[in-house]
């Protein structure tokens, strides 16, 4: 039955703007637009970012995994990117300084911007610059380095190693509640989430140090 | 710099969902993306074409004959394609949210904290070093870390773990903010 866009179900127009929409609606609600929040996840004293996060994947992947169960879902019928885990480890790696560095990531910084942000503008640009420099670069040698790697056996846990879905989801669900048992405990012993008013009036001294 | 009041709509500050709240939102949003489409949300696919697309405006030989952006731009225009569309989706969501939650407000943010003329660089330098990055992966964190991990794929996982680490050691190193 699903993904629906086999059938033609809706043009690319409006089921991309839907599902932006929605999407930019509720990272704005999660705090997402503000810089001073996001990198509060790496001082340790907002892990708004994690919880988050985590418990969107864990929603996402429990219904993905249901539906194909259930039959709706065909497992070759979802996008699954493959396992060039060195590619993902150095590219993981820049994109977590860049965030630490520049306040976003790629889409954060877009919701930075339309809630206002001057800077996010900036880091948009920085996003385009990085990735002429990248296509600069880019050539055979570049790709076969970034093919290094590869887990051949699969891209994901079941297939690769033969670890079960539901076992994957049950680690997952366990490390969800340990980010925000553990998560808690260090916005206590810190600052504490950053609200929505400190983020509107914008970083100052007492809040990034 | 103005007071926040002065520059902000009249609306009163609305509080951030809760993290939980927001969580189950987002996931239900990921999983009516995959539902719809197959695939997860994303965004440097985005800026990967309006950089195709750009240089094909200033630098059409150059573009054409890059081994990276060349292909995109084959077929003609890159920009009109599904993750465009979501894109822009994304700034209208935000922009409805912020000023529905009286959380809209033109600003530099960072140059209370640090000053406009470092803020200005630690945002490029930021943002290029994320672009740049999101290409290596073949994603960003919304595109491989969110969207992949829901899949339960390998690379989506070793994203994400080395996201955080260097993450949380740069942020020690360098005030961006």
């Amino acid at each position: 039955m699903f993904p629906l866009s086999n059938v033609g179900a809706l043009p690319d127009v409006l089921s991309g703007l839907l599902c932006g929409v929605l999407f930019g609606f509720v990272l704005e609600s999660a705090g997402f637009g503000s810089p001073v929040k996001l990198t509060a996840q790496f001082r340790l004293s907002d892990w708004s970012v994690f919880k988050v996060m985590f418990t969107a994947i864990v929603v996402a992947a429990t219904g993905l995994w249901a539906l194909r169960l259930a039959g709706l879902l065909p497992a070759d019928a979802l996008f699954v990117p493959t396992s060039f885990v060195l590619a993902a480890a150095i590219g993981g790696a820049l994109v977590g300084v860049g965030f630490a560095v520049g306040g976003y990531c790629p889409g954060t910084s877009v919701v930075g911007l339309f809630s206002g942000r001057l800077d996010a503008l900036v880091f948009v640009l920085g996003l385009l610059l990085g990735t002429v420099i990248f296509a600069g670069l880019y050539g055979p040698a570049v790709e076969k380095l970034l093919a290094l790697g590869e887990v051949a056996a699969g891209d994901t846990f079941s297939a690769a190693y033969g670890i079960p879905d539901a076992a994957v989801l049950a680690l997952m669900a366990g490390a969800l509640v340990g980010v925000f048992v553990i998560g808690g405990r260090m916005e206590r012993a810190r600052r504490g989430p950053v609200t929505a008013a400190q983020a509107v009036a914008g970083a100052d001294e007492a809040l990034t140090r | 710099m103005k007071s926040p009041s002065a520059a902000s709509t009249a609306r009163p500050v609305r509080p951030f969902w809760p993290p939980f709240a927001a969580g189950i939102a987002l996931g239900l949003v990921l999983l009516l993306t995959f539902m719809l489409t197959g695939h997860g949300l994303g965004a440097t696919g985005a800026s990967t074409r309006l950089t195709a697309w750009l240089g094909t405006e200033v630098l059409p030989q150059t573009t054409a004959a890059n081994s990276y952006l060349g292909p995109m731009v084959e077929r003609g225009n890159p920009l009109p394609s599904w993750i465009t569309w979501q894109v822009i989706g994304v700034g209208l969501g935000a922009l409805v949210s912020a000023f529905w939650a009286g959380r809209f407000r033109i600003q530099f943010d960072g140059s209370h904290s640090v000053g406009t003329g470092r803020r200005l660089i630690t945002a490029l330098i930021g943002g290029l070093l994320a672009g740049f990055g999101a290409r290596v992966a073949a994603g960003c964190t919304s595109g491989l870390g969110l969207s992949g991990a829901a899949t339960l794929a390998i690379a989506a996982f070793v994203f994400l773990g080395t996201f955080f680490a260097a993450g949380l050691v740069a942020s020690r190193l360098v005030r961006g903010l």
